[in-house]
């Protein structure tokens, strides 16, 4: 019986994988959650976890003005603008006038309104409805992506990669201790400024795999739950990454055989697989809050 | 030549003066001890004298072919620290990286001299823990390393013992003067005016105007000092 069920399970995946777009979705989606969680784990631990959240709130708007314009790539307006946002949010991070977090939460709520509103006055198709949920939960996009939509996700991804391993050590010891690189010298607002521009190209991509809405999740859980268990930054950095990809992986499996919209099941995956390294973290007295 | 020299730097934020009329220099091998209530502009000046802000105005110069990349430094605990993941080595490892350049990996001779430095530190059996795991005065210890490993010649200090309890904070103290003997210039920032008196060279007081800066024996003369001194029956 369970083997029958297994089996099962293997020939409905295999006809699936037969579809150019399902492989497409998979080297994308992978690819994705493995740079949004190498930069989570920054992000988390300099305090930023909800820039993910904002920058994508940006995104939207930036998208809503995109469709209304009907770009013939959408990209080349949302890519520029989350960029600048990015830069903004981290540098006002720093400025003691208007704190970091209430700053990010301006721009995020504030663009959500303006997105919508827009959206909603010019309507560039007939389902305005069914347009929104698309952008805000990914539901379908990541099913329509096309070869040049995987082309230029490889590129990025491989520029995240070569950039995170080349500047590893910078990007450590800026995020441990600002101050301290700063004073000895480290250029510490170029790596801060490309570490925004790498998080907004990372989000805009992400977008396409879980919508605007749940795109931090792919960005702190993977981080969150590495925390957990180890103690030094290498360890965090590579079992953040590596869950990160196997959680996108088994996310997508999922929704595939129930037919679960994909963008929230690998946050739900995320979600257990966060849960379980709490436990583990807990049981071993190593995990700390 | 001076390694540090201010020329009537007065420091601030936001328009406004904190720290003025400072003048003094920094020779090698001196311990100068900044000393001041809070709020006096002790932590500003520190800033000023890493470059990490400008001063209002005056001019603050490195000299005897002292570079910016050259000077160590041991801020106070931030919150981000707290929690952070990243062991022992990790950490007084980042010390290198502003001398590196852009070569992006350590090399061997740059391991084994923190190696070196975390023995001379009592910390080499520490190397594989976790930084927020460790005590207050570890803690110290590691950014200290740290420190070593971005100079040979000159260190900042930003209130080494505060929070450490007074054991570790004499140990601390001991640590810093025998660094000072093997020719590191120190520059403390502390509140803690006894501890100035016993060890430093040099004090800078910035709470009173004009700012007083000369020797420790200098200052045991002045009157402050001999409020501080015999008034309050602390330092030898």
């Amino acid at each position: 019986m369970n083997i029958l069920m297994e089996s099962d399970v293997m020939a409905t995946l295999a006809r699936y994988f037969e579809l150019d777009f399902v492989k497409r979705a998979f080297v994308v989606g992978i690819l994705i959650a493995f740079c949004a969680s190498l930069l989570g784990v920054t992000l988390v631990l300099k305090r930023f976890s909800y820039i993910g959240d904002g920058l994508s709130h940006v995104a939207f708007a930036a998208m809503c003005v995109a469709m209304i314009s009907s770009l013939s790539n959408n990209m080349l307006l949302i890519l520029p603008v989350t960029i600048v946002a990015a830069i903004l949010m981290l540098k006002t991070g720093q400025n003691a006038k208007i704190n970091g977090d209430a700053a990010i939460a301006m721009i995020s709520v504030g663009s959500l309104a303006v997105g919508y509103l827009l959206i909603n006055k010019f309507p560039p198709s007939t389902n305005v409805a069914t347009d929104v949920c698309t952008t805000l939960f990914g539901s379908t996009s990541i099913l329509t992506l096309s070869d040049s939509d995987v082309l230029i996700c490889v590129i990025m991804s491989v520029v995240v990669v070569i950039f995170y391993i080349f500047y590893y050590n910078k990007v450590f010891a800026v995020t441990f201790d600002e101050n301290f690189a700063r004073a000895t010298g480290i250029k510490a607002s170029v790596y801060n400024t490309s570490l925004a521009v790498i998080i907004a190209i990372i989000i805009v991509l992400a977008m396409n795999l879980v919508g605007s809405l749940l795109v931090s999740a792919l960005v702190i859980f993977p981080a969150l739950s590495a925390m957990r268990v180890f103690k030094n930054f290498k360890s965090v950095v590579i079992c953040s990454a590596l869950l990160s990809v196997i959680c996108a992986t088994t996310g997508m499996l999922i929704s595939i055989l129930n037919d679960t919209p994909v963008g929230s099941t690998i946050v739900i995956v995320d979600m257990c697989a966060f849960l379980l390294f709490s436990i583990a973290g807990f049981v071993t007295g190593r995990g700390r809050a | 030549m001076s390694l540090l020299k201010c020329e009537n730097v007065s420091m601030g934020y936001e328009g406004k003066v904190v720290v003025e009329g400072l003048d003094f220099q920094v020779n090698s091998g001196d311990y100068l001890c900044i000393v001041g209530e809070n709020g006096s502009g002790k932590s500003t000046l520190m800033k000023g004298l890493l470059g990490l802000r400008v001063p209002m105005s005056g001019k603050i110069e490195t000299g005897d072919g002292l570079k910016h990349t050259e000077i160590g430094y041991l801020p106070q605990q931030t919150v981000v620290q707290k929690d952070f993941p990243a062991s022992v080595r990790e950490i007084v490892m980042s010390g290198f990286l502003n001398n590196m350049g852009i070569r992006p990996f350590y090399n061997k001779e740059e391991k084994k001299k923190a190696q070196e430095i975390m023995s001379k530190l009592s910390i080499d059996n520490l190397a594989k823990r976790c930084y927020r795991d460790l005590s207050g005065g570890q803690q110290q210890r590691v950014l200290l390393a740290r420190a070593l490993c971005a100079t040979k010649k000159m260190l900042l200090l930003d209130e080494p013992v505060a929070g450490l309890d007074p054991v570790v904070t004499s140990e601390m103290y001991d640590l810093i003067e025998s660094l000072n003997k093997e020719g590191i210039t120190i520059i403390m920032i502390s509140h803690d005016i006894h501890a100035a008196l016993k060890y430093a060279t040099k004090i800078l007081y910035v709470s009173d105007k004009p700012v007083f800066y000369d020797s420790k024996e200098a200052y045991l003369e002045s009157e402050k000092g001999k409020l501080f001194a015999y008034g309050e029956g602390g330092a030898k």
